[in-house]
Order: structure tokens, then C-alpha cells, then sequence
């Protein structure tokens, strides 16, 4: 195959075929001898993980699948020496901790809350979907008003506003009530209204700005609150419900949504604070921030149970779940705040400067240009924050408000379902359902993660 | 800007607005403004409603008896000590959960973290299950189960789980040997503190001599050996004066020895495997964040596995994951608050909860328990801040 010469030497003609890899190092094998095998202490680690995977997984299943009581009425199916979850204990208990004492007959209404949250939720996390505007503002503006109406019955009894505490109102209106609305708060309403907008367009104008355009812009936000409270105020024939009946993964979802729409404009609202060249509004903000994120939760829920209520007036007195839902929002504005400062830092100057130069104003940079960008770079950080708050309201148990948990832990207690094994299968089960949540938004943050990751990368 | 187009205004009416400075100075006064009027309005009700609920203010109640018991105490307490002396016992259990919590999360969170990084494919399995599972159920939930569904079923006990015969562990917690302290124990633990002191010495030198001449001492023969060689002299030398009081089975519960009680190991344990898992994933990110290049340096030149990790990589990593190291032990210690769930007399549950109820002085107890935690954020920032000082980055 190869030419020869005289002198002995030989030139080859064509290359020599490669040899085959070892057969050690191909196939399952080879990656065996890698990955498992390739030292005596990797080797060693290897038996020890085995041996911790034989001793969680099989059980595990057996327990949950295999040995698992299916049907049953009461504990009498879950008795005995081999078995395994009991699944007719949540099967009764279940709507227990899906709606904590909601009355059965009314429980139409926090469905609707669920499916309606979940419709618009569902196009908001879909990047590619259209009318993200849109949607976010029916998620977090509107969907939280009609959830309101829906949970509570709304018809809240608004009576006095501002100008009534002065007991200028009710000699005009008397007690007119129409349709569950007392005309007297309207009237007040109305009346401060205007009263504040032509204080407001007159103190603009007298300082050399457009008056009119200030008076508007001030009843736009009258119109705005205004329009919420209506909505809250109007009968629309609901029964009310009152929130020491509400439970189990209801209350675990309000406050967790609640805590995630009240947090994001404060905390983007403390962001900015932080990061403005106003000496007096950054300490405050600092102030603010530092101080909710050096103090426990579990603080800040007794904070707003015991103390709350000696901080207002003798009678206002919001219950429990509001008092809870208030120190949920405080504190995790603070975490949210800390995400969007991250946010902002990550905005070039450049932008800032081209947006100045452009001639636009603090509030159309910030709108336009800064918090956009800032946001979106921040969504992994928010859905992060969202996380441990979700995993956070499981503290209102402490201060005796029954959340998923409270629920699972209530139902221990049922002497109809005493067995040996309903407590492992209400963990089990609860465990599932946390894990379901948690994972799924986690890993949602790691998509969204990934997607920027591409568009980011110089 | 409409303004400028409108001739015969005052120009200075206009800058007035529009003048940066004044404009600044004038949201500030409002927001300050605000803020004072809330605070003040915040006071004048409490106040008020003080009052109306005739509850005395001020820090008085401090000296008054407590008249309720505490299950665990770190320092002398009965039923007849004062709401001082029980902020005392609440406070130190705190910093027994934090303290204990902190030091197992950081070993288990970098094995699990250097074990999502191993070749070996069960090791990183078991680890990536490890993180994803326990940073995904709610800390609570965590303890609840580890008191409810792991401790309470432990047999009682007359069947508990001995270690050795010396540890006990049963449904009423872990019974741990309780040392005794005889005549001449002083001058043992006197050596064992002199021991400690001359590691840390030969430790100061032997670098000073690695920098010089390039050769290292085998620091970790030579401390293991003087800590073990020079208590033990003493220890001889003083007749062995330290001897350990076993926990003994008498009728139905253990005499002797000292009883960790459930609750702690539940919370203890439930916190630091729950941190551990966040603690990997910085550990992960900060190993990751070495270039790869600095692990080849290190083989080429000759290193082992261990010893790269150990002397090159770590090193390295570790001013990445001090900071989230911080914020992870912080998280640990304030959720060692959520004891008050399984009825661990801590600060929160001793204090907030149960003196609390007892005076209602809400106040002042909430306003000190929020104050401790924020000196203990403070504190332990500020010691994690000049220890990342120490292996920050110096650039040249």
C-alpha cells in the first residue's frame, strides 16, 4: 500500500484508518466508568446515592400510589397494618382547604375569582401574546376590584367622606339610599372633589403652570377612586361574607396576590425614592426599606394585629384578614423595591441622558424609557419575590387567620379521620400543592430568564 | 413649555416651577410634611386609644412577674422571674436556633452545592432534588412537618434510639450526655483555650512561612493534633476531672443529661436544611463564576481534585457568595421566628406571644422585639461585611 524506496524509507499513500475509541470509554458503560466510577470515593458516593434513593423514592410510592386507601367514608378505610396515604381524608376535607368556612351554597363566587384569575393570568405570562397593556391593566387594576365584590358581597358601607366629618352633608341629603349607595357619601365625595381640584388648578396656576389641565388631572384621579368605591358600594343582592369565614387556599391566594398588585407600584414608588437625588425622600425611602427587610414577617403581622388598631382612629377597625393583608403589602414592597433598584441600576446612563436630551420630563423618562426596560429586566426578580410571599403567607396562621395550611393543620384535628397515616397524607398532599405553585413559578422565572438571556447578550 | 411661546408672563413665575432646585426642595417638604403628619397622627390615636384601654405606657412592665413557665432556658427562669428576665430566655433561644442553624446550613448547603457541580451523575441527581424540593415548600410547612409527622412519631421513651448508648433519641427530643464539671476543670479548659490559641498562631506562621518559601505545613495533622494532645495532657495531669452525666431511663422519662427539647431540633433542623438548599444554589453560582481556566492552572501545575477546590477555587468563589452568604444567614435567623408555630419559646413566641397577651402592652413589646432583630440584621451585616472586606477582590 505505501511506495518504497531504495534507500528503505516508504511514503504512505493514504491515511491509516483510525483506530475505534476503546470500548471501555463507548456506550452505557464507558459513561458508567465516567460519570459513577471513575474514583473509589466517587465510587463510594455513587453506592451511598443509590442507597438514599432506595431509601426515599420506593417508599414514597408505595405509600402514595401503591398501598393508597382510595375510597372510603371515614377512618375505618385507613386502619390497619399496611397502608398507605389516605386519599378519601382529602377527598372529604378538600373543599375545606380549597375555601376554609366559605359557605357551600356561595362557593360559585370564589370559583369564578379562580377561573377569572387564571384567564388573565394565563395571556399575561405567554410573552407572545398581543394586548399585554390591556391584559396587565385588567389583571391588576380591574380583576382585583371585581374579586373584591365577588369575595366580600361588596355593598361596603361608605357613609362619610371628608367634607361629613365637618357634619356639613347630612343636613342637605338626609339619609337617601338608593341601591345600597347612601347619597350623602356621594354628594361628599363629589363636592371635595371638585373642591380639591379647583384648589389644586388654582395653586398650579398661581405658581405659573396650566391650571386647567391640573384641575383635570386631579378629578381624573377623583373619577378613577371614585369609580372603585362605587363599584364596592353599589348592592348587587350579594350576600356578604365576612373574611373570618374565609380559608384554606383562597385566603393563601388573596393575600398572595393582593401582597403582589399592592407591592409593585410602592415598591417601584420606593425604588425610585431610593435612587432619586432628593436627600430628604431617599433617607425616608432607605428608612422604609431597611427597616421592613431587618424585621421578621411574622413582626409585621403582629405589628398590624395588635398595634395597627391603636394607630387609628378609635373607629375604624379593619379585620383581621385586611390587618394582615396590610403587612403582607408594607413588607413586601420593601423586597420588591430592592428587585426594581436592581432594575434601574442595570439602565445605562446613556438612556438617561438620551431621554434628557430628548427634552422629556422626570415622569415621561421614567414612564417611557427607564421602568420599561428596568421591569423587564427585573421579571425573574419578581416572580422571585412572588415565590417567597407565597411561601410567606403560610405565617397567617400565626395570628389566627386559616390559609392553606391552617387548614390542613385544623383538619388533623377531626377525630372522624384519626388514623395513623391522615398525617402524612394531608403533608403529602400539601406538599404537593406547594411544590406544584412554588416549581411552576419558578420555573417560569428561569423561561423568562432564558428569553432575555438571548435579546441581552452583546 | 408651552410657557415660553406665551410672551408678557413672568419669566421668573415660570422658572419658579420649573427650577430644579426649588421644585426639589419643595417635594421634599411635602413628603416630610406628610410623613410628620401621619406619625403624629399614628401617636395622638395610640394615645387616644391607650387611654380609652386604660394601658399604662412605658417600659414599667418589664419588672413585673411573668408567672408563666418556659420549656427550654438557657439561663435561670421560673415562673416567678420577671417579663425582663423572660426577653432574656426568649432572646438567647433565638440566638441558639440562629447560631446552631447557621453553622449546619453552611455545611450541608456547600456539600449539596458542591455536589450539583460533581462528575458524578447519582451525586448531582440527589443534590439538584435536594435544592428543587426544599426551597419549593414553605419554611412553616417545613417545621410543622418535621415536629408533627417526624418527631412525634419517634417511639416514646422506653423504645428510643440510642447512639452509642450515650445519645437518646425519642418522641421527647434527643437526650445528650451532660458534661460535669469536677475540681481542676478550670485548668483543662484553660489548655483547651490555649490549644486553640496556639493553632491559630502556628496557622499566622505558617502562612507568613508558604509566602516566603513556598512550602506548606499539613495544618489540618498538625491542628487535629494539638487539640486533641493538649486537653488531653491537662486531663490527665488534673486526674480527668470533666466526666459526663449519662441519661439514664427512670419510670417514663430520662433522668439526667441534658434534654434538647423537639421542638428545637424541629426548627433547627427544618431552618438549616431549608437554608442549606439557598446556600447551595450560591455556592453553585460562586464556584461557577471561577473562570474554568483557573481550575486547569491549578491541575497542570499538578494539584488534585480536593486540593484545587479547596486552595484555587473556593478561594476565588467565596467573594461571590459572601454577600448572599449574608442575606442567607439573615433570612435564617429572622425566620427562626416562625418557632412561635410549633411552640419553640423564642423571642417572638416568648415576647410577642405570650407576654404579650399577658399585658397587652403591644407597644412597647412589638417595638422591642422589631428593634432586636433589626440589631441583630445589623450586627450580623456588619461582622459579614469586614470578613468580605477580607477576601474581596484587590485590584491593583
Amino acid at each position: 500500500m505505501s511506495l518504497t524506496f531504495d534507500d528503505g524509507t516508504y511514503i504512505r499513500s493514504e491515511m491509516e484508518t483510525p483506530l475505534p475509541p476503546p470500548v471501555r470509554n463507548l456506550g452505557p458503560i464507558g459513561w458508567m466508568r465516567e460519570n459513577l466510577f471513575s474514583s473509589i470515593l466517587n465510587t463510594l458516593l455513587t453506592f451511598f446515592g443509590i442507597g438514599l434513593f432506595l431509601l426515599i423514592v420506593p417508599p414514597l410510592v408505595k405509600f402514595m400510589l401503591i398501598d393508597a386507601v382510595w375510597t372510603g367514608e371515614n377512618r375505618e378505610a385507613c386502619l390497619g397494618p399496611e397502608v398507605g396515604a389516605c386519599w378519601p381524608f382529602i377527598g372529604a376535607k378538600f373543599g375545606q382547604l380549597i375555601y376554609g368556612f366559605y359557605p357551600f351554597d356561595l362557593r360559585w363566587r370564589p370559583n369564578i375569582v379562580f377561573a377569572l384569575g387564571a384567564v388573565l393570568l394565563v395571556p399575561l405570562l405567554v410573552p407572545s401574546w398581543p394586548m399585554k397593556r390591556l391584559n396587565s391593566l385588567l389583571f391588576f387594576v380591574v380583576y382585583p376590584v371585581v374579586a373584591f365584590v365577588l369575595l366580600t358581597g361588596g355593598n361596603i358601607d361608605a357613609s362619610a367622606f371628608l367634607l361629613e366629618r365637618f357634619g356639613l352633608i347630612r343636613p342637605l341629603t338626609g339619609d337617601v339610599i338608593v341601591a345600597g349607595v347612601n347619597i350623602a357619601f356621594w354628594v361628599d365625595f363629589l363636592l371635595t372633589a371638585l373642591l380639591v381640584a379647583v384648589v389644586a388648578g388654582a395653586l398650579i396656576g398661581l405658581l405659573g403652570g396650566n391650571a386647567i389641565s391640573a384641575g383635570r388631572t386631579t378629578l381624573l384621579a377623583f373619577a378613577g377612586f371614585g369609580a372603585v368605591v362605587l363599584i364596592w358600594d353599589v348592592d348587587f343582592g350579594l350576600t356578604y361574607v365576612e373574611t373570618r369565614q374565609w380559608g384554606g387556599l383562597l385566603v393563601t391566594l388573596v393575600i398572595a396576590v393582593t401582597g403582589i398588585v399592592a407591592s409593585l407600584p410602592l415598591g417601584i414608588a420606593l425604588a425610585l425614592g431610593r435612587r432619586s437625588t432628593m436627600p430628604i425622600v431617599r433617607l425616608l425611602s432607605v428608612i422604609f426599606i431597611e427597616f421592613w427587610r431587618g424585621v421578621p414577617l411574622i413582626t409585621v403581622l403582629f405589628f398590624a394585629t395588635y398595634m395597627l388598631p391603636l394607630f387609628l382612629p378609635s373607629g375604624m377597625n379593619p379585620d383581621g384578614l385586611m390587618r394582615a393583608l396590610v403587612g403582607v403589602a408594607l413588607f413586601s414592597a420593601a423586597y420588591m423595591a430592592e428587585v426594581i433598584r436592581g432594575g434601574l441600576q442595570a439602565i445605562s446612563k446613556g438612556q438617561y441622558e438620551g431621554a434628557m436630551a430628548m427634552g422629556l420630563t422626570w415622569g415621561q423618562m421614567m414612564r417611557l424609557i427607564i421602568l420599561p426596560q428596568a421591569l423587564t429586566l427585573v421579571i425573574p426578580g419578581i416572580v422571585n419575590s412572588f415565590i417567597s410571599l407565597f411561601k410567606d403567607t403560610t405565617l397567617v396562621l400565626i395570628v389566627s387567620i386559616f390559609d392553606f395550611l391552617g387548614q390542613l393543620r385544623a383538619s388533623f384535628t377531626d377525630p372522624n379521620w384519626a388514623s395513623p397515616v391522615t398525617l402524612y397524607t394531608g403533608f403529602a398532599f400539601a406538599g404537593l400543592v406547594y411544590f406544584f405553585f412554588c416549581f411552576g413559578m419558578s420555573r417560569y422565572s428561569l423561561f423568562v430568564e432564558r428569553r432575555l438571556n438571548t435579546s441581552h447578550r452583546h | 413649555m408651552s410657557d415660553l411661546a406665551v410672551p408678557g408672563k413672568g419669566q421668573s413665575k415660570t422658572l419658579f416651577i420649573n427650577d430644579p432646585k426649588v421644585r426639589s426642595i419643595g417635594l421634599q417638604l411635602i413628603a416630610l410634611v406628610l410623613v410628620v403628619l401621619l406619625g403624629w397622627m399614628f401617636v395622638d390615636n395610640a394615645r387616644e386609644n391607650l387611654a380609652a384601654q386604660k394601658i399604662a405606657t412605658g417600659f414599667g412592665f418589664l419588672e413585673n412577674t411573668a408567672g408563666f413557665g418556659i420549656n427550654q432556658t438557657l439561663i435561670p427562669y421560673s415562673e416567678t422571674s420577671t417579663y425582663g428576665r423572660a426577653f432574656l430566655v426568649g432572646l438567647l433561644n433565638t440566638i441558639l436556633v440562629a447560631v446552631v442553624g447557621v453553622f449546619l446550613a453552611t455545611i450541608i448547603g456547600f456539600m449539596v452545592g458542591i455536589g450539583r457541580l460533581s462528575k458524578n451523575f447519582v451525586v448531582r441527581l440527589l443534590s439538584t432534588a435536594y435544592v428543587e424540593v426544599l426551597r419549593n415548600l414553605p419554611p412553616l410547612f417545613q417545621i410543622l412537618f418535621w415536629y408533627l409527622a417526624v418527631l412525634s412519631n419517634l417511639p416514646g421513651p422506653r423504645q428510643s434510639l440510642s447512639i452509642f448508648g450515650e445519645v437518646f433519641i425519642s418522641n421527647r427530643g434527643v437526650m445528650i450526655p451532660r458534661p460535669l464539671f469536677g475540681e481542676g476543670s478550670g485548668i483543662v479548659l484553660w489548655a483547651f483555650g490555649a490549644a486553640i490559641l496556639a493553632i491559630v498562631l502556628i496557622n499566622y506562621w505558617s502562612k507568613a512561612r508558604q509566602e516566603e518559601t513556598g512550602q506548606r505545613l499539613p495544618m489540618v495533622k498538625i491542628g487535629l493534633g494539638i487539640i486533641i494532645v493538649v486537653p488531653l495532657i491537662a486531663m490527665i495531669a488534673t486526674n480527668f476531672p470533666i466526666s459526663f452525666e449519662r441519661p439514664e431511663m427512670k419510670g417514663f422519662n430520662f433522668a439526667g443529661g441534658i434534654q434538647v427539647v423537639p421542638e428545637f431540633v424541629a426548627l433547627t433542623v427544618a431552618l438549616a436544611t431549608y437554608t442549606a438548599a439557598f446556600i447551595a444554589e450560591n455556592v453553585r453560582a460562586g464556584i461557577q463564576a471561577v473562570s474554568h481556566g483557573q481550575t486547569e492552572a491549578a491541575h497542570s501545575l499538578g494539584l488534585r481534585n480536593g486540593q484545587t477546590l479547596r486552595l484555587v477555587v473556593i478561594p476565588q468563589a467565596m467573594r461571590v457568595i459572601i454577600p448572599p452568604l449574608t442575606s442567607q444567614y439573615l433570612n435564617l435567623t429572622k425566620n427562626s421566628s416562625l418557632a412561635v408555630g410549633i411552640g419553640y419559646p423564642d423571642l417572638v413566641a416568648v415576647f410577642a406571644g405570650t407576654a404579650l397577651n399577658q399585658t397587652g402592652q403591644a407597644i412597647e413589646i412589638i417595638a422591642i422585639t422589631m428593634g432586636v432583630y433589626l440589631v441583630l440584621s445589623i450586627v450580623t451585616s456588619v461582622i459579614m461585611n469586614i470578613y468580605n472586606k477580607r477576601v474581596a477582590l484587590v485590584e491593583r
